[in-house]
């Protein structure tokens, strides 16, 4: 049992789930069109919360957002299904495999048996697509892989049941209908992806969250130094420099894929300055890789200096200031 | 970024898949590319994991000495917290903290103890070992 189905490998779990399910509803999007409409470009640091021992930051939305906001924008009907047991689940997978439809599922990466082992943590927010049945095992499209794989019933149960933040709960999702997607529409979806992340990069209140949120973790990174010393800093600007690069963001912090997206949505808005907004958002991605190559300095024992550290804070300040004029300028467009 | 500056690095991703990153072509469009890695993140990826090892390293004689349970040994070996660990179990937090001390911990039925092991994923001679097979 197989339904037919085509591959397609992208930076981020995601936006790869979000275009090749949209893609077999006929709905063509590019995966920088999906995030972009998804507003999924955003930066955020929780105090006092600790991810493997590190600080909790993230240069992306909360997991589910991307592919809820791009479906509700092209108003596309979604059906997604939590489960209380893992037969129930799995009999919910198969009939609708039966019935043709390709699934996306919530995993844990950690018994993700495909996944290099250093990158298994307990990461309760990946997505991948099945799309078939073969004896013992489900046929898998998991969109940072760079072909399809499978898991065998077991395997799969136990990633759609991983325990922990984010539990998946069996949680499986898909696009219900045939859905027509008009330029018209197309339009209105880029304009409302591009204002609510102006909002969540400008105005959500507090100092953790967006630009602002920026400028925090930099204050607290001239302290690491002295407050935490240079084993734990390390530690901790590693933290940052994984969840800045590792697969998924396509290099930046998701500045690149944010950039992509605004020049592939010029076509729709030819009159409007967005090829040269794109600009200032490659400049981002490449201060954050700047400021990735500094903090690598320092984890690697390499500087260890008061004035190295300062340094790190002043790229995440200048990049604070950056993306403030970048996102004031998109939310200056008069559309 | 261009193109051309796409890293190529050694990483752990070697033999299981490339990544896909967006940079810039010679007339400065967007186009993706693949990446075996950089060095840059790798090294953050190894540091992670060799302050893991450390801290296995050190449970593991604490336990030894006899100043901790078994369990606390695996919660650091699987990357666990309370709230993953109170989730698999079905334990509650606070009994897991009490379970951590080995005066407790001796008094553990099979059926606390075989729980353990499970949520461990380990067998029960290799809980109480302090064996981990890679799985």
């Amino acid at each position: 049992m197989k339904v037919n189905f085509e591959h397609l490998q992208a930076a981020h779990c995601e936006n790869g789930v979000t275009t090749n399910l949209l893609n077999r509803t006929g709905v063509h999007l590019t995966e920088p069109l999906a995030f972009g409409i998804g507003s999924g470009l955003f930066y955020i640091h929780i105090p006092f919360l600790k991810v493997n021992n590190a600080p909790a930051i993230a240069f992306r939305t909360m997991p589910g957002n991307i592919f809820k906001r791009t479906c509700q924008s092209l108003n596309i009907p979604v059906v997604r299904k939590k489960f209380n047991s893992e037969k129930e689940a799995e009999r919910f997978l198969i009939e609708c495999l039966e019935a043709g439809q390709a699934v996306g599922c919530q995993v844990g990466v950690y018994y993700l048996t495909y996944f290099p082992k250093a990158y298994r943590f307990h990461f309760n927010a990946h997505n991948l697509i099945v799309y078939g049945m073969e004896g013992d095992h489900f046929l898998v499209s998991d969109p940072v892989m760079e072909t399809v794989t499978s898991l065998s019933r077991y395997e799969l149960e136990r990633v759609r049941f991983a325990k922990g933040t984010f539990a998946p709960r069996g949680q499986l999702y898909y696009p219900k209908a045939h859905a027509e997607v008009t330029p018209e529409l197309m339009k209105q979806a880029i304009k409302k992806g591009i204002k609510l992340n102006v909002r969540d990069m400008l105005y959500i209140p507090g100092n953790i969250a967006g630009v602002r949120g920026i400028k925090y973790t930099a204050n607290k990174v001239k302290k690491w130094r002295d407050g935490l010393g240079l084993e734990k800093a390390g530690l901790y600007l590693a933290q940052l420099v994984r969840m800045q690069e590792e697969i998924g963001t396509g290099g930046g912090g998701f500045r690149y894929i944010y950039g992509a997206f605004l020049q592939q949505s010029q076509t729709y808005f030819p009159d409007r300055p967005l090829m040269d907004i794109s600009k200032k958002f490659t400049q981002s991605g490449d201060l954050w890789r700047n400021a990735a190559v500094q903090a690598s300095g320092i984890y690697k024992g390499r500087i260890t200096e008061q004035k190295d550290f300062d340094l790190m804070a002043d790229y995440m300040y200048e990049i604070a200031d950056l993306e403030k004029e970048s996102f004031k300028a998109l939310s200056k467009l008069k559309w | 970024m261009k193109k051309e500056d796409v890293p190529q690095d050694k990483s752990a991703l070697d033999n299981f898949t490339k990544e896909v990153c967006y940079a810039l072509d010679d007339s400065g469009k967007y186009v993706t590319t693949l990446s075996t890695g950089w060095e840059v993140k790798t090294v953050a990826l190894d540091k992670t994991w060799s302050d893991i090892e450390h801290r296995i390293q050190a449970v593991k004689e604490k336990v030894l000495r006899k100043e901790a349970s078994p369990v606390l040994f695996f919660m650091e070996a699987r990357l666990m917290d309370f709230e993953i660990l109170a989730a698999y179990t079905g334990f509650w937090q606070w009994q897991i903290k009490r379970h951590l001390k080995p005066n407790i911990f001796e008094k553990l039925s099979q059926k606390q103890l075989t729980k353990y092991a499970k949520a461990f994923n380990v067998s029960m001679d290799d809980f109480k070992t302090l064996t981990i097979h890679e799985s």
